[in-house]
C-alpha cells in the first residue's frame, strides 16, 4: 500500500512537529509513507467562503501530487472532510473520485485500515482533554454524537486510552463547537473567540493540563485563548501524544 | 448587485458585550437542548421516528399541489372559508378584508412566525386595528416593540428583571417585582380583558390534514382556544408547507414537535379545528411568500420540511452566543439562515456565514434537514451571485493563485513566518489582525514541516 501523507498547508507552516509526529507514528508501525513535496492546501477556505469555485487550481495540484498514492492519510478532519466532500476535477473525474474515497483522517486510519489494538512505547502521564472537532466528529463520523440516540464510540478515545498513564478527563460538554470554523474566526472575530473562551473553560474547569484533539485548526484556536489568558495548559496534537515516549 | 454587510457579526459582537447576559443565554439554551437530549435518549425508536418525519415530508413536498388541493376541497365542505395568498402583502390584506366585512377593530394573536414573516402586526396597527399577541413571551416583546427572538420562546433573550420593570410600566405592577407567579398572574388579569373583548382570533397552523380539511394548533398556555372560542372569527394562518396528507401522521410529528421543541413530551394542549363552531366563521390562509421558489429548488427544498421547533437554535452555539435578534429576520438561527436569503438575498447574505457549519443543527432536525450542508450551498450561491464581501472575494482569489503555485506557496510561507518571528508585535496588532484582538497567533516555527522532510531526505541519502 503507497500512503501519501498529506500535511494540510497551515500544519506545514506552523505545526511542522504534528508533521513530523504524524509521520513518524506512520512508520511506527510499518507504513511505508511518502509526502509529496509540491502539495500546498485542500481548498478548504476557499470553499467554506462561497468560492468553491476558485479551488479548481488547488484541486488540481492535490490530484497531481496524489496521483501515485493508493491511499492519502492527514491529520486533519475538516481537510480531509472537505477533500471527502468537495475534491473535484473536470479533467481527471476518475481520479479525483478514487482519492475522495481513499483520503483518511489520521485516527480512522489507525482504527480502520491498520486496526490499532496496542501501542507499546506511548507514555504520556498527564490529564489530557479531548476536543472533539465538528468536521472529524459529524462530518467523518469518527466519534458518536451527543444529539443522536445511537451507540457511544470514539476513536480518537479509543487510541488515547491506549497511551501509558495517561488520563483523560471528562468535559461537561463534548462536542460542543470551539468555534473556529475556517474564516468564520476572523469575519466573526467577538463570536468566534467567546466559543473559544467556553470551549477552553469546559477543560481547565475539568483539571486538563493538555488538550489534544485530532484537528490542529481547533487547537490553534484554544492555543490562542490560553496563551491570551497565559494559561500554563498546553495543546497537543493526538499524533504528539501518541509517539510520546517514542 | 450590492454586497451583503456583515449585519450579523456587528450584532454579535453588540450583544456579546455583556458576557454574563450571554452566558445566561447560552445556559439557559442549553438546559433546553439537554431536555431534549433527555426526551429523545427516552424513546428507543427516536431515530426512525425522525426518518419517517422526513419521508413523510419529502413525499408532501413531491406533491404538494394535490396536497393542498384535497385540502382546500375538504376545509371548504367543512364549511372553512379557505384563501390563497402569494406573498406577505396579500395575506395581510386579506386579514384586513376580513377585519372590515366584520367592522371589527380588535384582534387577539396566538403565536405565529408566518405572521411575523408577513409583518402582519405593524400593517394592521396601521389600519387602526388593535393586535394583541396573546402568548406571554409574545406579549412581553410585543410591550417592548420589538420582534420575537426564538420561535418557540419568543422572550428567552429577557431575564425576569426586564420583564418586571416592563409590566411595572404597561400594566401597572409593583416595582422591581420579579416573581414570576405575580408575574404571570398580572398579565393573565391583562390578557383574560382582551380575550373577551376581541372581535376575531388569528392564530397560526402545526399541521393541515389534507385527508380530513381540518388543522391542529398546538400551544402550551391554552392561549389560541380561548382566543378561537371565543371570538366571532377565527382566521388561521399557514405557509403552504404545512400541509401533511393523513390524519394518522400526525402522531409522528407531534411526538417529535414537543421533544424537539422542551423536551416535553407533548405539547399542552394539541387543539384540532375542523370546522366552526354555529354561528362562527373559520378562515384558512394558505400562504406562499416565496415557498414555491424554493420547492423549485432541489439544494433547498428539503428546508421546506420544517416543523418550526426551534431545536436547530437551542443547539446552534452560534445562536446561543448571539441572540435571535442578531439575525435580523424573524425565524432566527440556522434554519432562519437557510430560509431568510430565498426572501431576499441581497438583505440576508451575511447569514450562511453566522455559522461555523458544525453540524449539530442537522442532528438534532426532527425532520432531518441537512441545515448545515444547506448553508454550505447558499455561500456558494452567493459567493456566484457576488452577494459575498468584495474583500472576501479579493482574499479567496489570491489564496486561490497561491495554493495553486506550490513555488509561489513555499516562498510566502517562509515570507510569512520570517515576518512573524522579526515583527511579532505587528502580526499581534489588533487593527492589522482580528483573530489578534482576543487571541494569540502561533508562535512561527523556525522551519516548515516541508522543509524539514527536504533535509532529512537529504541526510539520509547522502
Ligand atoms: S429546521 Fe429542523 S430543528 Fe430547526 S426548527 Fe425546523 S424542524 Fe426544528
Amino acid at each position: 500500500m503507497n500512503v501519501g501523507l498529506f500535511i494540510p498547508c497551515y500544519v506545514d507552516q506552523f505545526y511542522p512537529n504534528v508533521g513530523i509526529a504524524t509521520l513518524r507514528l506512520l512508520e511506527s508501525l510499518g507504513v511505508k509513507v511518502v509526502f509529496p513535496m509540491e502539495q500546498t492546501c485542500c481548498g478548504q477556505p476557499m470553499a467554506n467562503s462561497g468560492f468553491q469555485s476558485l479551488s479548481a487550481g488547488c484541486d488540481k495540484n492535490f490530484i497531481r501530487n496524489f496521483a501515485d498514492c493508493d491511499v492519502v492519510v492527514g491529520p486533519s478532519g475538516s481537510c480531509v472532510l472537505h477533500l471527502k466532500e468537495h475534491l473535484h476535477s473536470d479533467e481527471q473525474p476518475a481520479e479525483a473520485t478514487r482519492l475522495r474515497n481513499n483520503v483518511y483522517e489520521l485516527c480512522e486510519f489507525l482504527t480502520d485500515v491498520l486496526k490499532v489494538e496496542e501501542l507499546p512505547k506511548a507514555r504520556f502521564p498527564h490529564r489530557v482533554g479531548l476536543h472533539t472537532s465538528c468536521h472529524g466528529q459529524r462530518g467523518l463520523k469518527l466519534s458518536s454524537m451527543s444529539e443522536l440516540v445511537a451507540p457511544k464510540f470514539s476513536k480518537p478515545e479509543h487510541l488515547l486510552n491506549l497511551v501509558d498513564g495517561l488520563d483523560l478527563v471528562p468535559l461537561s460538554q463534548p462536542d460542543e463547537c470551539c468555534g473556529f470554523g475556517g474564516t468564520f474566526c476572523v469575519f466573526e472575530e467577538a463570536l468566534s473567540s467567546k466559543m473559544g473562551k467556553d470551549r477552553v473553560d469546559d477543560h481547565l474547569r475539568h483539571g486538563a493540563e493538555v488538550i489534544t484533539g485530532g484537528d490542529m485548526s481547533c487547537l490553534m484556536q484554544l492555543e490562542g485563548v490560553l496563551r491570551r489568558q497565559k494559561s500554563p495548559v498546553r495543546v497537543m496534537h493526538i499524533a504528539e501524544i501518541l509517539t510520546s515516549g517514542n | 448587485m450590492d454586497t451583503a454587510s456583515p449585519k450579523h457579526a456587528k450584532a454579535a459582537e453588540a450583544f456579546l458585550r455583556d458576557e454574563e447576559n450571554t452566558d445566561w443565554h447560552n445556559e439557559t439554551l442549553w438546559f433546553v437542548r439537554s431536555k431534549r437530549d433527555r426526551a429523545a435518549q427516552s424513546l428507543p425508536e427516536w431515530e426512525q421516528l425522525r426518518e419517517q418525519a422526513s419521508q413523510i415530508k419529502a413525499h408532501t413536498l413531491s406533491k404538494l399541489d394535490d396536497y393542498l388541493i384535497q385540502l382546500e376541497e375538504n376545509a371548504r365542505q367543512n364549511g372553512i372559508i379557505v384563501h390563497w395568498a402569494a406573498n406577505g402583502d396579500e395575506h395581510n390584506q386579506i386579514v384586513l378584508d376580513i377585519m372590515r366585512k366584520h367592522k371589527a377593530t380588535k384582534i387577539v394573536k396566538s403565536k405565529s412566525m408566518l405572521t411575523e414573516e408577513c409583518h402582519l402586526n405593524p400593517f394592521l396597527i396601521k389600519e387602526g386595528i388593535e393586535v394583541i399577541d396573546t402568548d406571554l413571551g409574545e406579549r412581553i416583546v410585543q410591550l417592548r416593540n420589538e420582534p420575537p427572538s426564538h420561535i418557540v420562546l419568543p422572550a428567552i433573550h429577557l431575564k425576569k428583571k426586564h420583564i418586571g420593570d416592563l409590566f411595572h410600566i404597561h400594566l401597572g405592577t409593583e416595582a422591581g417585582a420579579t416573581d414570576p407567579q405575580y408575574l404571570t398572574e398580572a398579565a393573565r388579569i391583562h390578557l383574560r380583558q382582551k380575550f373577551l373583548l376581541a372581535d376575531v382570533a388569528i392564530t397560526g397552523v402545526n399541521f393541515a390534514i389534507a385527508e380530513t380539511g381540518g388543522f391542529v394548533v398546538c400551544t402550551n398556555e391554552g392561549n389560541a382556544d380561548l382566543g378561537a372560542h371565543l371570538a366571532k372569527v377565527h382566521i388561521a394562518c399557514m405557509g403552504i408547507e404545512k400541509v401533511i396528507p393523513q390524519a394518522e401522521h400526525l402522531g409522528v410529528f407531534l411526538r417529535l414537535l414537543a421533544r424537539s421543541a422542551t423536551g416535553q413530551a407533548v405539547t399542552t394542549y394539541s387543539s384540532h379545528f375542523r370546522k366552526p363552531a354555529p354561528g362562527q366563521e373559520m378562515h384558512l390562509v394558505l400562504v406562499d411568500n416565496g415557498r414555491t421558489r424554493q420547492l423549485a429548488s432541489p439544494d433547498f427544498r428539503n428546508s421546506l420540511k420544517c416543523i418550526r421547533c426551534g431545536a436547530c437554535m437551542n443547539t446552534c452555539p452560534v445562536y446561543r452566543r448571539s441572540g435571535g435578534h442578531s439575525y435580523h429576520t424573524a425565524v432566527a438561527g440556522p434554519i432562519g439562515s437557510i430560509l431568510a436569503p430565498n426572501i431576499d438575498m441581497k438583505e440576508y447574505a451575511d447569514l450562511p456565514f453566522a455559522s461555523t457549519l458544525c453540524g449539530s443543527c442537522t442532528n438534532v432536525c426532527p425532520v432531518k434537514i441537512d441545515i448545515h450542508q444547506q448553508l454550505y450551498k447558499w455561500r456558494q450561491v452567493l459567493g456566484e451571485a457576488g452577494a459575498v464581501e468584495s474583500t472576501k472575494k479579493v482574499g479567496m482569489t489570491g489564496m486561490d493563485v497561491l495554493f495553486s503555485h506550490p513555488w509561489l506557496y513555499r516562498f510566502a510561507g517562509r515570507a510569512g513566518r520570517w515576518f512573524m518571528q522579526k515583527f511579532p508585535s505587528l502580526a499581534n496588532k489588533p487593527s492589522l489582525n482580528p483573530w489578534a484582538i482576543h487571541r494569540d497567533m502561533p508562535k512561527p516555527p523556525e522551519q516548515s514541516f516541508r522543509d524539514w522532510y527536504a533535509q532529512q531526505n537529504q541526510k539520509k541519502n547522502g
